[in-house]
């Protein structure tokens, strides 16, 4: 079974995340790193391949540092990876990433999966997967806990928020995993010595065929106008329980009429 | 003026309350056109026509309820293309977030979710969300195509408008390519009798201090009227199931009140609940973060705090 994991670079959650002055994300100020909820995919990917046969090949799109998140994922147990870079895409929204994504998923040769985390930690609209799979006209089983493939059937089970569903789709198709469905592996000595000599390709927008005219800031389908940091909490009471904190709780909660 | 569709979340015919608020947004936009997909529309008409829809688009089709999203943006695109709105409004969850992703392509129209306050200006569609875990808010807006925008819970306060709520049955005929992705088992989950944690006014969040004993929590939550969340530490640990998470991987919560013992406030968690109006924490290290965002706090222990609290909230009411 070939798999094809999406993975994303992004500002690390731990630093000081912003805005550039174009309005997108700033990624030359913070630490970048393979999107935590990515790992999920990964891992996923290579139990799947470990316990049969096939390749998997990691994906991203991003500028030149965005290669250590295909790195990562090598130094984890990937076979090959594939950064999309060019100076024109900086700026991309959903729309033109999914665009991007779907069009080197065919560039890579049509897989029996496609893994990708629940969303981003950057953006968060938890939507790209399910926009590739649209644009690939391929079924996609999203945020399942778990997942099993037996011959050409993918099953997953979902846990929502009034039920538990369990949701089925014949290969090819695009799964996305939660933060639940696994423990994603620490890359091992051996894991980083072998990622030095995997093969990783850089295509640009002409390798993919994609107009310039179709991605970046200035094309999007959504455009931020601005942007205003969240003004600091006042810093509140804080008191320290000396056998009567919970009475002074109840006070505070019926003086700000929530009882 | 042209319409905007807002697509109904109910169950059953039970309209929620997000939806009455979708049709306010939709209202300051151009004229409402609910979207109900399902069966048993009598039971919403009364309420879909209390908050202003024209008409009521009704696709009772179980090809689009017994599969993943496709088929629902199938059905979005067929009405969408009939009525040719100035805007799509969808609720925010991972079900319709995912149908206006499908339907954003579609439609070659650009799509924003989550978003916490939509403004009308001149025509132009203006959306506030938040961005990275809340310490940002930007204002966009969709440039190509027809805006489609998932909008939170609790973003605006509904307000009645009496419109007429004609129905307008839909004939869809689901393609086979969209019935991909089947759903063959559904086990409903138990009801906890608590206000849903997204629509609650007032939430009380356990962590890893609870040490796996929700009771304290549940008590002061059920005294106050709250639905209870839990942190990632407390889930991963089998404490509490992760639909009650809040967080970055869990729910985002913004209630009138957020109430969080034995939670540390690491930053995935504050992206679930910094929007919050008032926060309380109750911790027993006085270095935890968490006590930056609190407008009341108590450092202690909340085996003896909550159960205090919740006693004297009590005696009051009956007082
Ligand atoms: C990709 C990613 C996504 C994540 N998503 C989420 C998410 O959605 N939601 C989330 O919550 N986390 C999330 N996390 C995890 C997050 O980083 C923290 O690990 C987690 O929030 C910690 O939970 P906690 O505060 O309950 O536990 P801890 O950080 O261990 O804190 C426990 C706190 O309880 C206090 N305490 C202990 N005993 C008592 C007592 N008896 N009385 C009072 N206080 C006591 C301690 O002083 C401590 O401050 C995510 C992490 C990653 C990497």
């Amino acid at each position: 079974m070939n798999i094809v994991v999406c993975v994303k670079y992004v500002p690390d959650a731990q630093s000081d995340r912003t805005f550039s002055d174009d309005k997108t994300t700033d990624r030359a100020g913070v630490d970048g790193l393979l999107s935590e909820l990515d790992e999920y995919a990964v891992e996923e990917a290579l139990k799947l391949v470990e316990a049969g046969e096939g390749e998997v090949t990691v994906v991203t799109i991003g500028p030149d540092e965005a290669a250590e998140a295909v790195k990562k994922a090598l130094q984890m147990g990937a076979d090959k990876g594939v950064h999309i870079s060019d100076d024109a895409i900086h700026g991309s929204d959903a729309v033109a990433t999914s665009l991007l994504l779907a069009e080197a998923i065919k560039k890579i040769g049509q897989p029996d999966l496609i893994l990708t985390g629940m969303g981003s930690t950057d953006g968060l609209m938890n939507i790209v997967p399910t926009m590739v799979a649209e644009r690939l006209g391929l079924p996609a089983v999203t945020l399942v806990s778990s997942l099993e493939v037996n011959g050409s059937t993918v099953t997953g089970r979902r846990d929502g928020d009034t039920a538990s569903e369990t949701i089925e789709a014949s290969l090819p198709a695009l799964v996305s995993v939660t933060d639940q469905t696994n423990e994603p592996r620490y890359p091992s000595f051996k894991g980083i010595m072998a990622a030095k000599k995997k093969p990783v390709e850089t295509w640009s927008l002409g390798d993919l065929g994609v107009d310039a005219g179709q991605v970046g800031l200035n094309n999007a389908w959504v455009q931020v106008e601005s942007f205003e940091a969240r003004p600091p909490r006042e810093q509140g009471q804080v008191v320290t329980d000396e056998g009567d904190g919970g009475t002074k709780l109840a006070e505070f909660l019926s003086t700000h009429k929530f009882v | 003026m042209a319409e905007v569709l807002v697509l109904v979340d109910h169950t059953d015919g039970q309209v929620k309350k997000t939806t009455a608020e979708l049709l306010t947004i939709a209202r300051e936009i151009g004229t409402p056109s609910a979207v109900f997909v399902g069966s048993n529309v009598d039971a919403a008409r009364p309420r879909l026509a209390q908050f202003g829809a024209e008409k009521v688009y009704v696709v009772d089709n179980p090809d689009v309820t017994g599969y993943l999203v496709a088929p629902l943006a199938e059905a979005l695109a067929t009405i969408a293309e009939q009525a040719q709105p100035a805007a799509i409004l969808l609720p925010t969850t991972a079900h319709y977030k995912e149908a206006a992703g499908r339907l954003a392509i579609k439609l070659n129209s650009g799509v924003i979710t989550d978003a916490t306050g939509v403004e009308v200006a001149d025509g132009a569609v203006n959306v506030l969300k938040q961005a990275f875990a809340a310490s940002y808010t930007t204002r966009s807006k969709v440039t190509q195509g027809t805006p489609i925008i998932t909008v939170k819970p609790n973003v605006t306060a509904p307000t009645a408008a009496q419109a007429s709520a004609t129905p307008v049955p839909v004939e869809v005929t689901v393609s086979d390519a969209a019935k991909g992705a089947k759903i063959t088992e559904t086990k409903p989950k138990e009801k906890s009798g608590r206000p849903e944690l997204t629509e609650a006014a007032i939430v009380v969040s356990g962590g890893r201090g609870t040490s796996g004993d929700f009771s304290p929590v549940e008590a002061l939550a059920d005294t106050l009227g709250a639905a209870v969340g839990a942190s990632r530490a407390a889930v991963d640990a089998g404490w509490y199931p992760h639909s009650n998470q809040v967080g970055q991987t869990g729910k985002q919560v913004s209630p009138q009140l957020y109430v969080a013992a034995g939670i540390s406030g690491a930053i995935q968690h504050r992206a679930g609940m910094q929007t919050s109006k008032t926060i309380v924490a109750i911790n027993k290290d006085e270095e935890a973060p968490i006590f930056e965002l609190v407008d009341f706090g108590v450092v202690g222990d909340l085996f003896q705090v909550l159960p205090q609290a919740t006693e004297a909230i009590k005696s009051a009411k009956n007082g």
